[in-house]
């Protein structure tokens, strides 16, 4: 019988940790498109964002606001074709992702960065037993043998607090609660300590109960391996715990970012504020729930100007011809406020009443 | 006291401790896929019912000798003047149109059929599985390609099929009766293959493999694979009846195998033109092989509802 020792699970050093300089994950610029039968689907349209180690940047938005897509381009696994990435850049400590082969980024996945998606159950094979599919990470990226990764395997199990880890390594997905589910995709997304996690919304699938113990779970192992996470969601009570900073997506770009409680106190973008005024809150108990009118817009024609002007009620004629870059947002006196920026032509009346 | 007594059950501690108990009991009955499915298998009737038939069949392909103390290939096996009679007690099956014994007959007979029928199998499982996988893994130009190759087997009838390289090959041995039915019968595989791969390998564990570092090879074989299994293994437990059927359906034509190998088509085709003034020489072989190739589709359905996680 092998005895794992626990510092065993300190990871080996890593060739390429420490040769090149830059935050832990640097998004440039990044396009992102679909052909389609109806033409060029723009999915994403220029994001640029920052994680560095031990951060929580919470990426918000609605179905199709390309929050996803962004995350699926990181990790390397768009389908291409139909996806294509005109230009942009992923950097991972520096080094341009897109650029890499595929073998070395294949080496990256799952070592190095790693996701958690929304459906544990669908996201599971069937027919393999947690254990083997837990085990395989260790089998896969470092060679270990079925003994040793089955014993790692329960030590992780353990680790994501799953009572009777060992009795239950050899069960299959389906044996398994939601919530027990999930725990083992963020087990199997932890396995090899990653500098890097995308959680893809969740806890979506799972009840509130379960979702808030979810996420507690995932901020504290994220606080103890110190990783970078982004966490993609639509729900915007899942973040203000968790998140230190935020960026808001619609159709396919990034309309707003804040530090985590800025963005709630003082919205610097109508969608956003939009969003937060349609959380339902106890004080309006009896009242009807705002909702942003309309729909998310048709990616395959983006309205001209501010994507967001059909929905917008401060909208004005330049918001219907002219593009609003993302500029940074200032105190009404000019005083800097750092991490945040804005792509509304009227901020400055969003944000200061 | 009693503020403690509410709180306490609504504490994580406790729960999960609860939790554990429960777990823990249900440690007892959990084990693997496979050992889950036995356990499951043993305890159906028809499995054990089949499973003997299969096995005595499988006693009889391998030492005929045992069932048997006559042999058809020996001198003297087959005296005219016992032509066509009927069961008596030392013969209980009676004696065919030459006069040779037919429970001898049908005892040697099952070997053949048994070996065209494995035979067939693995080769149209291995062909057709293979193929079909390429192709669903591929996609694209490969499965127009493959599948357009595939149709052109599918599309010849089994009899004219076999009539065809029959008459350029010759043969009339179980080899050449299950190479026939090998090269007709492996788009069956193929197809099943091929939509179970398409239907799983955009499934969302497939994408999570992948962006967990699996390789390409590994998500194919580790974890598309064993998805595609259950109904593979179905098919295929349900054509080793099929085929074993289908070879006496080739023989009772006269296009698979031929004398001196014995087989229950080549029997049932003998014993065909007498079947009303002595219906014994037809029923024995026939029987047995009804009996055989309804072992083995029963099986195939017993394997499925055990195997199958999905089905549970």
């Amino acid at each position: 019988m092998t005895i794992i020792d626990p510092t065993d699970a300190v990871p080996a050093q890593r060739p390429g940790d420490h040769d090149n300089t830059g935050p832990l994950l640097e998004v440039r610029d990044l396009h992102v498109e679909f052909q389609t039968r109806e033409g060029v689907v723009k999915a994403v349209n220029g994001v640029n964002y920052t994680v560095d180690s031990g951060e929580t940047l919470a990426v918000l938005g609605e179905s199709g606001s390309g929050k996803s897509v962004t995350a699926q381009a990181i990790m390397g696994i768009l389908d291409m074709p139909p996806a294509r990435i005109p230009q942009g850049e992923i950097r991972f400590y520096g080094q341009d992702m897109l650029t890499m082969g595929a073998e070395e980024r294949r080496k990256l996945r799952g070592a190095r960065i790693a996701m958690i998606f929304q459906d544990a159950l669908s996201s599971l094979n069937p027919v393999l037993s947690v254990g083997f599919q837990l085990g395989e990470m260790f089998r896969v990226h470092q060679g270990m043998s079925r003994k040793q990764a089955k014993a790692k395997s329960i030590e992780l199990m353990d680790r994501v607090k799953i009572p009777a880890a060992a009795a239950r390594v050899n069960d299959y997905p389906h044996q398994f609660s939601g919530g027990m589910r999930q725990r083992i995709m963020i087990a199997m997304a932890l396995a090899l300590e990653p500098d890097l996690i995308i959680a893809d919304e969740p806890t979506t699938a799972l009840d509130v109960t379960v979702q808030a113990q979810v996420m507690d779970l995932l901020a504290e192992l994220q606080r103890e391996y110190r990783m970078g996470l982004i966490l993609i969601t639509h729900d915007l009570g899942v973040v203000a715990d968790v998140a230190d900073k935020i960026a808001v997506m619609y159709a396919g770009r990034i309309v707003e970012t804040a530090p985590v409680h800025e963005l709630y106190k003082r919205p610097a973008h109508p969608y956003t504020r939009g969003l937060l005024d349609s959380i339902p809150r106890l004080d309006q108990k009896g009242q009807e729930l705002y909702a942003i009118q309309g729909l998310p817009p048709n990616l395959l024609k983006v309205p001209q100007g501010c994507a967001f002007n059909p929905r917008c009620d401060k909208a004005q004629d330049i918001c219907r011809t002219e593009f609003p870059p993302l500029v940074p947002v200032t105190e009404a006196d000019g005083t800097e406020l750092p991490g945040r920026a804005s792509a509304c032509h009227f901020w400055k009346e969003t944000i200061h009443g | 006291m009693s503020e403690k007594t509410i709180e306490r059950p609504t504490t994580d501690e406790a729960a999960i401790a609860k939790e554990i108990e429960a777990e823990e009991k249900a440690a007892a009955r959990q084990a693997s896929l496979l050992r889950d499915g036995w356990a499951d298998l043993r305890k159906r009737p028809l499995f054990i019912v089949t499973s003997l038939i299969i096995l005595i069949l499988l006693a009889l392909a391998i030492a005929p000798s045992l069932f048997t103390a006559r042999s058809p290939f020996s001198d003297g096996f087959c005296q005219l003047q016992n032509s066509m009679t009927g069961p008596s007690s030392g013969h209980l099956f009676g004696y065919d149109v030459q006069g040779c014994d037919i429970y001898t007959r049908t005892v040697y007979g099952a070997r053949n059929s048994v070996v065209v029928g494995v035979v067939t199998t693995t080769a149209t499982t291995l062909i057709g599985g293979l193929v079909g996988m390429l192709a669903g893994l591929i996609g694209g130009w490969a499965d127009a390609l493959l599948s357009r190759i595939t149709e052109v087997f599918a599309g010849l009838p089994l009899i004219i099929g076999g009539l065809l390289i029959m008459s350029i090959w010759g043969g009339g041995d179980v080899w050449s009766v299950s190479f026939i039915m090998a090269i007709l019968g492996w788009p069956q595989v193929y197809r099943i293959m091929r939509g179970e791969v398409i239907a799983n390998k955009y499934n969302d564990y497939v994408t999570a493999a992948r962006a967990l570092g699996a390789g390409s090879w590994r998500i194919a074989f580790r974890h598309i694979l064993p998805n595609t299994l259950a109904p593979v293994i179905v098919i295929t437990t349900m054509n080793l009846g099929v085929y074993i059927s289908a070879e006496a359906a080739l023989s009772y034509l006269g296009i698979g195998i031929q004398y001196p190998n014995i087989s229950w088509g080549v029997m049932i085709s003998d014993a065909q033109d007498r079947f009303l003034t002595s219906p014994h020489a037809l029923m024995f072989p026939a029987g047995a092989l009804s009996i055989t190739v309804l072992a083995f589709i029963m099986l195939g359905d017993v394997v499925r509802d055990a195997f199958d996680p999905k089905m549970r």
